[in-house]
């Protein structure tokens, strides 16, 4: 089995329990010494430092939520001085609340080993040649896997995004064996190397694909056109950036950090922390880090935690598939949906998984069209066959979603491509 | 005989047609006869072309959805009633069209039907035994 530290990947849930409660208390007195705004919020609901003295007391502490990310906009969460930061990272800002996080030479000692774990549990080597095509910059993403890979001591290939041409390139000629990147760029990288002609010639074994959300189909789809494993990886820039959890061999779900990043699961209405099993929304703690640890933020992803025995011997605790995200979910015609949603329809249909939701209001009501890629084997020369396999899919939607979307059949490749993370959604509706 | 009819998915959006015909306009592509079946939201363009490989491997060189499907091409005299008397071979017989779609051409006084039929063999049996013979490729090219 391949493990990059295996004293923290296959710890006894005791040991992992008390290095767990250790960190916590040691991290609770550092934002309550160091972080006038946390101070206010444990006065608030008149809890000291002193009141958690282990991992039972976790759910003393109050939430942290983006709204408060927002308040304390850009020093107000810094838990170090700025002399002893070395580096900021930023979100995408997509929702109009841009994040900036702040990292000591440690806490991206931390970052880089996280990824590493991710990069071995995929088969990665220092005989490895690691291809990042995240982005770099403020994302996440590039910097993340880009540490990890050198904790490996692979060769990386820090090719960020964008520039397909010189991706295939530098892909081929220097034998890139394991690809970083976003599921739907993986797609499109392998769908470009397809009609190319150039599939023989790679030599990718693996590939760790994470910053979205994507479907078990979409995983399937890229494993059989690249010809690899594909792995799933999860992080946010709030935590620290992908590798807060990382997928191993038996690809159930995603090991969690937990030395690092303590994961529960509340009930986003009430806040009432669930069992494990149950689905609710995902929050972390961070308990080693220095310069921006955040306590038990929400961060909006519905998921379930699993600790049932992993064949791959790590007792990390395992998060499934995200299920959506607070923030991605769409309410149309009163009804939930998530977009992972009709990627798997689609897929299972035997469409591409590019696709598009176009939302609008018409007269006080949702329109819901779905753009959807015509392709050459789901063509035929009849009106008939193909308005019968468009009804299929129409059926299949209405199953999985509960309402009726107008499916619109458009030229192959004509949506917008993403090189960086896919637009998915246009919501025109103005409410 | 057969021949080989392009099928082109077009996408409703103003323009796509015009692309389309400019790719095989510019790559030389002789058009013998076109047709379009419209729905509420996509295009249909057939096309009986001189070269139907090439016209393929270029339209899919530029991302356009193309299907190659075997036809019937029957020649009938440019007269009344010309088209009904094969219409009725195929009733006849209890065949099926999916679509059809006729031209004239400059040199003699005759037209072309271009059948798309469920089942080609017995059209072709079925016109044999009434006397209509089914074009072929060259024959066509040639015109």
């Amino acid at each position: 089995m391949n493990y990059y530290q295996s004293e923290m990947e296959c710890a006894s849930p005791e040991a992992m329990r008390a290095l767990q409660s250790e960190r916590l208390v040691k991290a609770v007195r550092h934002v309550y010494d160091n972080v006038p705004y946390y101070r206010n919020k444990m006065a608030d609901i008149g809890l000291e430092p002193q009141d958690v003295r282990s991992m039972d007391d976790l759910r003393k502490l109050p939430f942290l939520t983006k709204d408060d990310l927002k308040t304390a906009y850009p020093y107000g969460l810094l838990a170090k001085p700025l002399a002893d930061c070395v580096r900021i990272q930023s979100t995408s800002g997509t929702t109009g609340k841009r994040v900036v996080a702040f990292y000591t030479q440690n806490d991206i000692d931390v970052w880089d080993e996280c990824c590493a774990r991710a990069i071995v549990a995929a088969g990665g080597s220092r005989e490895d040649v690691v291809h990042v095509c995240y982005g770099y910059g403020l994302f996440t993403g590039g910097p993340g896997l880009n540490g990890g890979s050198h904790k490996v001591g692979s060769l990386t290939l820090p090719m960020s995004s964008g520039n397909t041409e010189r991706q295939l390139q530098f892909m081929i000629d220097l034998e890139a064996t394991i690809l970083c990147c976003t599921p739907s760029y993986a797609a499109f990288l392998a769908e470009s190397l397809i009609a190319q002609g150039l599939r023989d010639q790679i030599k990718l074994k693996a590939g760790i694909f994470g910053a979205e959300a994507w479907s078990e189909e979409m995983r399937r789809d890229i494993e059989d056109k690249l010809g690899i494993k594909a792995y799933d990886i999860y992080g946010l820039t709030e935590v620290t950036g992908p590798g807060v959890s990382f997928e191993c061999s038996e690809q159930t779900g995603m090991h969690v950090n937990e030395d690092h990043f303590v994961a529960e699961i509340i009930d986003p209405e009430t806040g009432e922390v669930l069992p494990d099993g149950s689905k609710g929304e995902l929050v972390f703690t961070c308990i080693s880090k220095e310069a921006f640890p955040l306590l038990r933020y929400r961060t909006r992803d519905i998921c379930v935690l699993s600790r049932k025995e992993c064949s791959c011997g790590r007792t990390l605790v395992k998060m499934a598939r995200l299920m959506g995200r607070t923030d991605d979910m769409l309410i149309i015609r009163g009804v939930n949906v998530f977009p992972s949603q009709i990627e798997t329809v689609l897929l299972r249909a035997g469409y591409p998984s590019n696709y598009q939701i176009i939302i609008d209001r018409v007269h006080h009501t949702d329109s819901f069209e779905v753009k959807v890629e015509m392709t050459q084997e789901m063509f035929d020369d009849t009106v008939k066959r193909i308005e019968a396999r468009e009804a299929e899919l129409l059926s299949a939607l209405r199953a999985m979603l509960g309402i009726s979307p107008k499916v619109t059949l458009v030229a192959p490749r004509s949506i917008a491509r993403s090189e960086g993370k896919a637009v998915r959604v246009i919501d025109k509706r103005k409410i | 005989m057969t021949i080989d009819q392009l099928s082109i998915f077009v996408e409703n959006s103003p323009g796509r047609l015009a692309e389309i015909a400019d790719i095989l306009g510019n790559a030389g592509i002789d058009l013998r006869a076109v047709s379009i079946a419209d729905t509420r939201d996509f295009g249909i363009l057939r096309v009986i072309t001189s070269d139907p490989a090439r016209a393929t491997e270029i339209l899919r060189a530029e991302d356009c959805v193309v299907s190659v499907t075997p036809v019937l091409a029957v020649a009938i005299e440019d007269t009344p009633g010309s088209l009904s008397r094969v219409l009725r071979v195929l009733a006849d017989v209890g065949i099926s069209i999916e679509y059809l779609y006729a031209f004239i051409t400059r040199k003699r006084d005759s037209a072309y039907v271009i059948f798309r039929v469920e089942d080609n063999e017995r059209a072709i049996e079925a016109f044999a035994a009434h006397g209509v013979k089914t074009a072929g490729a060259a024959e066509l090219y040639a015109l």
